[in-house]
């Protein structure tokens, strides 16, 4: 592969990258320290108690904790609007993605992690309804 | 280090508003003059710049901007441009309030500027979003106005409260902007108004949101000793500050509805200033959107979790109120030059200190508040001004 990076062929974003390729194949995961705290990659430490992180699978599912929907976007989100904003807990970690599908969304609903696409090619995480 | 708290000798703004043929550096020239004319003291007697700005990159293709808007305001000296998001000029103040104390400098010039409108709606909402984390909130979606909006939420499931109450905060700083000659918005709203308005991002609709404002401030912030020396006016001190830090993503925080940084910069800067929150007579507090003003009153102390919700609602935060809040209008009517805001309240809540100030007649004491947060209150800044002797 080139590493003659341009905006049609960028640099992946390491470990951010190497996520949501372990999200699309179904084999997501995050990190936690001892004390259970639970974060996204990259980390090297704990950033509340200072401990060291292992990775853990991330749970098939997890429950909205709070949403929005959005209609005025940012330009590289305007094909997508109106779209709801997305943070669901699952387990030790939470996430914030794009649910497409927000008709009568409420808090509590069962969701699940997905790799999606914009229209412009640019990968985003999506949190559908379970 | 030595707790003689500094005091603002001069103040000075642009108008706040719709200004996109203005360059950054115009803006800010304009504020320094108006703070220089507000004081007794010479150029050549600023030891430094400390200067706020958030998005000069994308807006104006201008970096290392503190030399330019130092040379802006008439000054040749060391000059530094602070960057905390929405928080950039209210850390550029503690800075300046650190460097006086500590015997670093007797006089600094303080303030921020922005320029906001020449890049349209989307350009700016796509600017701020870059206060939020790249990988893991703006690839999602989040905007400015859905980051609050999911606290809104989150606030409302674990509290109560509803669109109504927010509406009261809108109408409140409306009302407060009306006498401003430095305020965006000078047209009083109504509830209903604020309720009918457009969705931005649900929970919050357009009156439920700061405006997208150009705009500068600049202030004079020099020694006890300098003020002695020189025999000047300048009554307001600088009491106390403090800052707070929390994680950047909202997903990252302990709590969705609650802002710890900004807790931990007011327990920090009522102690430094050796005053308690019972002695604040108005509070100019970060209220980008209508929510924010409600997470930083319980943020600051002045109203339990859960409490302030209502207040607006109640008259308890208007300005016949026991605590009147945002007398200035606030971001959401006086406007929001973000890398402007943390100095401009500074600015303001030495006026209505002073006396000189439209809304002086509603502030019953002698300590004012302000709080000012970057991000999602990833950053948070406040600081206590008193009237001394």
């Amino acid at each position: 592969m080139s590493d003659d990076f341009t905006p049609e062929n960028p640099a992946p974003d390491g470990e951010y990258d190497a996520w949501l390729d372990a999200v699309d194949a179904g084999d997501g995961y995050h990190l936690v320290c001892d004390e259970g705290h639970g974060w996204l990659p990259p980390r090297r430490v704990c950033p509340r108690c200072g401990g060291d992180l292992r990775e853990e699978p991330l749970p098939d599912s997890g429950a909205v904790a709070t949403f929005t929907v959005v209609h005025v976007p940012t330009p590289s989100f305007a094909a997508e609007a109106p779209y709801a904003t997305v943070v669901a807990d699952f387990g030790g970690v939470r996430l914030t993605g794009v649910a497409r599908q927000f008709e009568d969304l409420a808090v509590g609903d069962s969701v699940a992690p997905a790799v999606g696409e914009r229209e412009d090619g640019e990968r985003l995480l999506l949190l559908e309804r379970a | 280090m030595d707790r003689t708290p500094p005091r603002v000798a001069g103040v000075g703004l642009t108008h706040f508003g719709v200004h996109p043929e203005r360059t950054g550096r115009d803006l800010f020239a304009e504020a320094a003059e108006r703070a220089f004319a507000d004081a007794a003291v010479p150029r050549e007697d600023v030891d430094a710049l400390y200067y706020g700005n958030f998005m000069g990159e994308l807006t104006e293709h201008q970096g290392h901007q503190a030399p330019l808007m130092a040379e802006a305001a008439g000054l040749t000296c060391p000059a530094t441009r602070y960057e905390n998001a929405c928080a950039s000029s209210g850390v550029a103040v503690r800075e300046a309030v650190r460097a006086v104390r500590n015997g670093e400098a007797d006089v600094l010039l303080v303030g921020g500027a922005e320029r906001m409108n020449n890049v349209g709606t989307a350009g700016s909402t796509e600017g701020l979003a870059v206060a939020a984390d790249d990988l893991f909130e703006v690839r999602a979606g989040v905007t400015f106005p859905g980051a609050y909006a999911l606290m809104a939420r989150a606030y409302f499931d674990e509290f109560g409260g509803s669109r109504e109450d927010l509406a009261h905060v809108a109408v409140k700083n409306h009302d407060n902007a009306l006498d401003n000659e430095f305020a965006q918005y000078r047209q009083a709203i109504d509830v209903e108004t604020a309720l009918e308005a457009p969705p931005i991002a649900e929970p919050l609709g357009l009156y439920d949101s700061c405006p997208i404002t150009d705009g500068a401030s600049a202030f004079l912030l020099v020694s006890e000793a300098y003020v002695a020396e020189h025999d000047l006016d300048a009554p307001v001190a600088i009491a106390g500050t403090g800052q707070g830090g929390d994680h950047l993503a909202l997903q990252d925080r302990t709590d969705l509805a609650f802002a710890p940084a900004t807790e931990a910069a007011a327990d920090e800067a009522f102690a430094d200033a050796g005053v308690e929150r019972a002695a604040a007579a108005f509070a100019e507090v970060h209220d980008c959107f209508t929510i924010a003003e409600v997470l930083a009153l319980e943020g600051l102390g002045f109203y339990d979790r859960g409490a302030a919700v209502g207040a607006a609602r109640a008259g308890e935060t208007t300005a016949d109120g026991d605590l009147p809040v945002n007398l200035s209008g606030g971001l959401k009517a006086k406007g929001h030059p973000v890398g402007a805001t943390g100095a401009a309240q500074v600015v303001e809540a030495t006026r209505l200190l002073r006396g000189d100030h439209p809304n002086s007649d509603a502030v019953d004491g002698d300590v004012g508040v302000t709080h000012n947060a970057g991000g999602t209150v990833a950053s948070a800044v406040v600081h206590v001004l008193e009237v001394r002797s």
